[in-house]
């Protein structure tokens, strides 16, 4: 009411209101440029030739003709790129399940049972959470030569699949999980197992999501103990081969090639996000603010 | 009757199958090798298969006089300090900008910032190797538009940038991550609270100090702990970037990379072991310094 009797006033907060929406998104449309530029230069120098790439900044416009995809073809020729690429595939996705099955089964025990040691176990889990990953490399190397697994898969999948961070991640999120629930489910005749698998995994399915997604990015991305550990070719894993190939100075020039290997790294990843997005942003958001 | 045993069997035994394979593995795998990297701190190794001979502290003391190793912490905290200073604002910012009412495309906005964190690190580094390479680069090109003439920095061979490189990689990869875990802390923060701060005549700035960061504080702090504890542990951007070398004048050295080199490159697992637990001593300080700080800042 008070405002309709001072309409000039109105008007003045109506055109700073205005002034502050587009300067709001002027603000975000310079901050999405600057995230996404180096990803279209990257897309269009995948789609160039090699004489083209110092000639244009982004595509060859007007001559689209010029484009090419000879550079996903070398990749595929001249390097064993489809190799890493299934190797990778391989590894992450098997030391995503693992992790995934054994963190929530450990941390469906530590929340809803008591059992002997289980205070002991929490108190060194919780010590080792505390320490920067390197430090174990040395030690880890050694035993690695001495069990014979230098430039063995098992030397990257077993240390993969235990994770102490997701163990108390599912451990603080089934303490939600109603303990009446578990004992109706016992009455009925529900196996310990199949409490696990059909009532407490749903009740925190953000959660799986998002540990699914964070493992499988931890792993795909995974460099200095996988480099520690190939050394064949052929067994190479995605950052492994691209991080040789940027050494070579004839990809310094044919840099198109190289780009071609980083968009196809890249994809996996991003198909995985959008089937898991929402229960990413959820348990992301849920871990945070307990953080 | 067996039926019924089993049925007990499992209902008892039940906790120790669900911990068993990830005690076992926990043991065999994190225990174990962090034993073995305690123990070999004290050595002085040939490589991972070679001689060892005991050399009690020596590993430690020739670290304190090592200038590399030092000139690789100072790099790595003035690439950590950098990064707190400006990533952390930067994502606070941006969630804030995003947070507010009528931001129309929310959903795009929030995804093109997020995209970058799922480029891994070397991948982020291979991209902005050849993003600040001198004349073919985009970094060039688009500050070549700005200026308007042809801009000529050499990036990645000038020492006094080799850092600074380092660390665009790093924000452009960063920085959405964190902006996400603003927008959940800022969506939790109670919207009465703003309602009641402006009846009172708080401006926009003063209800940002006074409302936003108490609001947020929990994340805030947790964000300076993770993001100091992560810029710690620098390795794969300066190490791709620089093609597995130290940068120009080794002014992209890092204390990883120096634990990488003296343990795979020179073979002595036993002083890269030891430059291990130095960088968690020195991680544990900060991190504790910090703490301290935050908690002195809540009773002001």
């Amino acid at each position: 009411m008070a405002e309709l009797e001072r309409p000039h006033l109105l008007a003045k907060k109506r055109r700073k209101e205005f002034v502050g929406g587009v300067l709001v998104h002027l603000v975000l449309l310079v901050a999405a440029l600057i995230a996404l530029a180096p990803f279209a230069w990257m897309l269009c120098a995948t789609l160039k030739r090699e004489e083209d790439l110092f000639a244009y900044m982004f595509l060859p416009w007007g001559h689209f003709e010029r484009l090419t995809l000879n550079n996903f073809y070398a990749l595929f020729t001249k390097e064993p790129f489809g190799r890493w690429l299934l190797n990778s595939l391989f590894l992450s996705s098997t030391v995503t399940v693992l992790v995934v099955t054994l963190s929530s089964l450990a941390g469906f025990a530590l929340a809803k049972y008591r059992f002997w040691g289980k205070r002991p176990l929490m108190l060194v889990m919780l010590t080792t959470m505390l320490l920067p990953g390197q430090v174990m490399l040395p030690g880890a190397s050694k035993m690695m030569y001495e069990l014979g697994w230098m430039n063995s898969y098992w030397a990257i999948v077993l240390p993969g699949a235990v994770s102490v961070f997701g163990a108390f991640l599912f451990s603080q999120a089934m303490q939600a999980v109603p303990d009446e629930l578990l004992q109706a489910g016992r009455v009925d005749g529900c196996s310990e197992l199949r409490l696990w698998w059909e009532v407490a995994l749903p009740m925190v399915r953000p959660m799986v999501g998002a540990f699914t997604l964070l493992s499988f990015l931890a792993s795909w991305n995974s460099f200095l103990w996988p480099q520690i550990i190939l050394h064949e070719e052929t067994k190479y894993t995605l950052p492994i081969g691209l991080a040789n190939m940027v050494q070579l100075p004839e990809y310094r020039i044919e840099y198109g090639i190289l780009m071609a290997g980083t968009l196809l790294s890249i994809i996996p990843v991003v198909i995985l996000f959008f089937v898991l997005q929402k229960d990413f942003i959820a348990g992301l958001a849920s871990g945070a603010v307990k953080g | 009757m067996n039926r019924d045993r089993l049925w007990t069997w499992q209902s008892r035994y039940a906790p120790y199958l669900f911990v068993s394979p990830f005690v076992i593995l926990f043991f065999a795998f994190m225990l174990y090798p962090l034993g073995w990297s305690i123990l070999l701190s004290f050595y002085q190794t040939a490589s991972a298969r070679g001689q060892q001979r005991f050399v009690g502290l020596d590993n430690y003391r020739f670290l304190l006089g090592d200038w590399l190793f030092w000139g690789a912490v100072v790099n790595t905290a003035a690439y950590t300090l950098g990064l707190v200073l400006i990533q952390i604002p930067t994502s606070l910012g941006l969630a804030l900008v995003l947070n507010t009412r009528r931001v129309k495309l929310r959903g795009f906005f929030r995804f093109a910032f997020f995209s970058t964190y799922l480029v891994g690190n070397v991948f982020v580094a291979v991209l902005f190797a050849l993003l600040l390479s001198p004349r073919a680069g985009l970094m060039n090109r688009a500050l070549g538009l700005f200026a308007r003439r042809p801009v000529d920095i050499n990036w990645l061979g000038e020492p006094d940038l080799a850092m600074p490189s380092v660390l665009l990689a790093s924000l452009w990869l960063s920085v959405g991550y964190g902006m996400i875990y603003f927008l959940a802390a800022l969506q939790t923060v109670d919207r009465e609270l703003y309602e009641s701060a402006q009846i009172d005549g708080a401006g926009p700035w003063s209800r940002f100090w006074n409302v936003t960061i108490p609001g947020i504080r929990p994340v805030l702090i947790f964000m300076l702990l993770v993001v100091t504890i992560g810029g710690f542990q620098l390795f794969e951007l300066p190490f791709v970037i620089f093609e597995s070398s130290a940068g120009p004048s080794s002014r992209a050295l890092t204390i990883v990379m120096y634990l990488w080199q003296s343990g795979w490159e020179a073979g002595n697992l036993g002083y890269a072991a030891a430059i291990g637990w130095v960088l968690v001593i020195l991680i544990f300080g900060v991190a504790l310094l910090q703490l301290k700080v935050t908690r002195a800042t809540q009773e002001v």
